[in-house]
C-alpha cells in the first residue's frame, strides 16, 4: 500500500464501526420501505420497546448478557487469529455441565454452587473446543471447518442426551428436570427489592454483573498477562511469536479453552438464571451473534459490551416490532445482524481507503494553516 | 426379497437426499479451488429455494423458478465476491454474514409477501418438477432384480436429480480438461502465477464464484419446488454445511465429493428409516448418532486420519498486486 497515512486510533474504532454499522442500518431501513412500511415508525417502535418502559430494560440487558459473553468468546480466539465459529455448540456444551451439576449436587448451598456452576459450565465448554483447538494447532485442520462440525455434533449429541437421558421418567417433553430452588441466580429485580428498590419483573439476573466481571478480566489478561501477549503475538505472527520462543500450537490450545469456557457462560445465564433447566437449542444463535458483537466491538471487551446492548437493544425492541406490525416480524433483526456482520466484518475496508484520503487531505490542510 | 426391495428403496431415498449436496458441494467446489472460501453455501441454497417457491408460485411454472433461484444465487455470489476480491473482506465472516442474513431475508420477505408464517403458498403439480419416467420403465417393472432397480432406483425421479448427476462429470470435465478449469485451479493455488502471464486473478474469482452461484441455486430450487412443494423457513437445516463437509471430504474433487455426497446422502435416508426401529441384538438405533456421522466423519478426514485432506493454497488469502 502507497498510504502511509496511519489513522489515528479514533477514526479507527470510532469512525469507521460507526460508517459501516450506518450502512447496515440504511439497507435495512430500505427493506423496511420496500416491504411498504415507515422506517422512522420502525425505530420508534424498536427503541420504545427496548427502553420504553421499565420491564424492557430488563429484558435489554438479559439479552445484552449473553451477547457479552458470545462476544467476548470469539474475541479471545480472535486475538490468537482463530476464528472460532463453535460458540454455539460450546454453549450448549457448556450447559450440560451447569445442568448436571445443579441436578447431581443439589445438596451444596447457593454460594458454593455459583463457583460449582461456573467451573462446571467453564470444564465443559472449554473441553468442547480443545477438540478443534488440538487438530488446529498439531494436526493442521482448519478450525472454522472443524468448529462448525463440532456445532452439529454438539446439536445431535444434545438432542440424544435431552431426549434419552436427562428427560424425567413420563415427560413427553424433551427437556431436563428442573434445578431446585435454592440454586437459581437471583433475579436483579429481587435484589433490588431486598433493598427495598421497587423494580418491574424481568429475566435479568445475576449473570449480567458476572458478564460485566467477566469483560474486565478479560481486557486485563488480553492486554495485561503474559498469556494475553503470548496469543496477540501468536494472532499477529505466529512466525514471529515461534522466534520469540513462543510455541503457537500451545496458545492456540489455551485461547480457545477460554473462548470456549466463555461462550458456556452463556449457560449460566439461560440455565440457572432463566430457564432453569436444559432445553433443547436454548443457545438460540447467540453464539452467531457472538460474531457481529466482537466484529463491531473491534474485539475490545467495552467495545463489546456497547455492541451487545446494541445487539440485546435490537432483540428485545424487535419481538415488540412483530406485536405492532404485523407485515414485520422480527426477522428484521436477523437481517439487521446480518448486515451488521457484512458491512462491519467482510467489507470493514469498503469506507477505510476514502476515509483516509478524506483524512490525509484534511491534516495537510491544517499543517498548511498552521504553517502559515 | 424382502430385504432387497427396502435396500432398493433405501438408495432410492438416498439419490433424492444427495442431489442438493452434489450440486451444492460442486458449488463450493468451483469457488474453493479458485481460492475463495465458501461458508455461504447454506444462506445461498435458503435464498435460492427461496425464489424458486416464489416466483414458480407466481409464473406457475418450475422452469422459471429455477431461473429466478440461479439468478438470486448469482447475485449472492457477487455480494460474497464484491467483499472478498474486491474489497479483500475476511471470506469466512462473508460467508456467515450472507448465512445469517439470508436466514432473516428469506422469513422477512416471505411474511410480507404472503403472511403465512414465512412459508410459501403450496405450488400445485404444473409448477413444481415432476417425477420423470424413464423409457421402458413401465415394460421392465416385472422383471426380476433389475426390473426394480431400473423402474424403482433410476426411473421417476425429478430432472434436477439428473442434472446434479450428470454435473459430477461435467464439473470434471470443465475443472481438469479445459483452458478455463486450469486456470481456475491456478488462481487458485498459485495466483501470482496466473497473473504473471497476463491472466486477471480478479475475474477469474468471480468467474468462479459465478459458476458457484449458478449451481448452488439449483440445489435450493431442488428443495422447495422439485423434493418439497413450498419454501419453508430455515428449510436448508445445515444441508449447506453438509455439502461443504462432502466437499472437504472429497479433498475438493468431483467424483470423491459425489461419492461423499452419496455417503451422507444414505447417512440421512438411513436416520429416517431407522426413526424408532430396533434392531435385534443393537437394540434402538441412536438416530442421532447416524445424524452426526457426516460431521464426525468430516472431523476425522480432517484430522489426518483418513488420508490427507489438502485444500488449495492460496484458499482464503485475497490476491495482492505488487507488495
Amino acid at each position: 500500500m502507497s498510504n502511509v497515512v496511519q489513522l489515528p486510533r479514533w477514526i479507527d474504532v470510532g469512525v469507521l464501526p460507526l460508517l459501516n454499522l450506518l450502512l447496515a442500518l440504511v439497507v435495512s431501513a430500505l427493506l423496511v420501505l420496500a416491504i411498504g412500511e415507515n422506517p422512522v415508525e420502525v425505530v420508534e417502535i424498536l427503541l420504545y420497546g427496548a427502553f420504553g418502559y421499565d420491564e424492557a430494560w430488563g429484558y435489554t440487558l438479559y439479552y445484552t448478557t449473553n451477547f457479552v459473553f458470545t462476544g467476548l468468546s470469539f474475541a479471545v480466539a480472535f486475538h490468537c487469529g482463530l476464528f472460532n465459529i463453535g460458540a454455539e455448540g460450546q454453549a450448549y456444551v457448556g450447559g450440560l455441565g451447569v445442568t448436571l451439576a445443579a441436578l447431581y449436587l443439589d445438596f451444596l448451598p447457593f454460594p458454593l454452587m455459583l463457583v460449582v456452576g461456573m467451573m462446571a459450565a467453564a470444564i465443559f465448554g472449554a473441553a468442547w473446543a480443545y477438540i478443534p483447538a488440538y487438530l488446529q494447532a498439531r494436526r493442521g485442520s482448519h478450525i472454522v471447518i472443524t468448529t462448525i462440525m463440532f456445532n452439529f455434533i454438539a446439536s445431535s449429541l444434545m438432542v440424544y442426551l435431552l431426549v434419552n437421558v436427562l428427560r424425567p421418567q413420563g415427560s413427553m417433553t424433551p427437556e431436563s428436570e428442573q434445578i431446585a430452588e435454592h440454586l437459581r441466580l437471583p433475579f436483579i429485580h429481587d435484589m433490588a427489592a431486598a433493598f427495598g428498590i421497587d423494580m418491574a419483573s424481568s429475566p435479568l439476573n445475576l449473570s449480567f454483573v458476572y458478564a460485566i466481571a467477566a469483560s474486565i478480566l478479560v481486557w486485563m489478561f488480553i492486554w495485561h498477562t503474559r498469556w494475553g501477549y503470548a496469543i496477540r503475538t501468536v494472532g499477529a505472527n505466529a512466525v514471529a511469536a515461534t522466534y520469540g520462543g513462543i510455541d503457537p500450537g500451545r496458545y492456540i490450545i489455551i485461547a480457545m479453552m477460554i473462548s470456549g469456557a466463555l461462550a458456556s457462560f452463556m449457560a449460566l445465564n439461560e440455565v440457572m438464571g432463566v430457564q432453569h433447566r436444559l432445553l433443547i437449542d436454548f443457545t438460540a444463535g447467540y453464539g452467531f451473534v457472538g460474531i457481529a458483537v466482537a466484529l463491531m466491538g473491534r474485539n475490545h471487551p467495552f467495545g463489546i459490551f456497547l455492541a451487545a446492548l446494541l445487539f440485546g437493544m435490537l432483540y428485545q425492541g424487535g419481538a415488540e416490532l412483530s406485536f405492532e406490525i404485523p407485515t414485520i416480524s422480527n426477522d428484521m433483526v436477523v437481517v439487521i445482524q446480518g448486515l451488521v456482520i457484512l458491512f462491519t466484518g467482510a467489507m470493514e475496508h469498503m469506507f477505510r481507503p476514502r476515509v483516509t484520503k478524506i483524512y490525509t487531505a484534511w491534516r495537510l490542510r491544517r499543517d498548511r494553516m498552521e504553517a502559515a | 426379497m424382502e430385504n432387497f426391495e427396502l435396500v432398493i428403496l433405501l438408495l432410492d431415498a438416498t439419490l433424492r437426499t444427495s442431489t442438493p449436496l452434489i450440486l451444492a458441494a460442486l458449488a463450493g467446489m468451483f469457488s474453493e479451488r479458485s481460492g475463495t472460501i465458501n461458508l455461504a453455501l447454506e444462506g445461498m441454497m435458503l435464498g435460492g429455494a427461496f425464489a424458486a417457491a416464489a416466483v414458480a408460485y407466481y409464473a406457475g411454472s418450475p422452469w422459471v423458478g429455477l431461473l429466478a433461484a440461479i439468478a438470486a444465487t448469482i447475485a449472492l455470489s457477487l455480494l460474497h465476491g464484491f467483499a472478498c476480491i474486491t474489497h479483500k473482506g475476511n471470506q469466512v465472516v462473508s460467508g456467515m454474514a450472507i448465512n445469517i442474513l439470508m436466514s432473516g431475508f428469506t422469513a422477512l420477505v416471505g411474511i410480507a409477501l404472503f403472511a403465512q408464517g414465512g412459508k410459501t403458498p403450496a405450488l400445485d403439480k404444473a409448477s413444481r418438477f415432476q417425477p420423470i419416467t424413464l423409457p421402458g420403465a413401465e415394460a421392465v417393472r416385472d422383471v426380476p432384480i433389475l426390473g426394480p432397480i431400473y423402474f424403482e432406483l433410476l426411473s421417476g425421479h425429478n430432472i434436477l436429480v439428473y442434472i446434479a448427476f450428470f454435473a459430477v462429470p461435467a464439473a470434471w470435465w470443465v475443472m481438469y480438461r479445459t483452458r478455463f478449469g486450469l486456470r481456475l485451479r491456478a488462481v487458485g493455488e498459485n495466483p501470482g502465477a496466473v497473473d504473471t502471464a497476463g491472466i486477471s486473478v480478479v475475474l477469474m474469482r468471480y468467474r468462479a464464484v459465478v459458476c458457484s452461484g449458478v449451481l448452488v441455486g439449483m440445489s435450493g430450487a431442488y428443495l422447495s419446488t422439485a423434493q418439497g412443494a413450498s419454501f419453508l423457513q430455515d428449510m436448508t437445516a445445515g444441508k449447506g454445511y453438509i455439502a461443504l463437509a462432502a466437499m472437504v471430504f472429497g479433498k475438493w474433487r468431483p467424483f470423491p465429493a459425489l461419492f461423499a455426497c452419496l455417503l451422507f446422502g444414505f447417512l440421512d435416508a438411513a436416520a429416517t428409516r431407522l426413526q424408532g426401529v430396533i434392531l435385534p441384538g443393537i437394540g434402538e438405533v441412536p438416530v442421532q448418532l447416524v445424524q452426526a456421522l457426516p460431521y464426525v466423519l468430516t472431523v476425522i478426514l480432517l484430522a489426518g486420519f483418513i488420508g490427507r485432506a489438502t485444500p488449495p493454497k492460496a484458499l482464503g488469502r485475497a490476491y495482492v498486486k505488487e507488495r
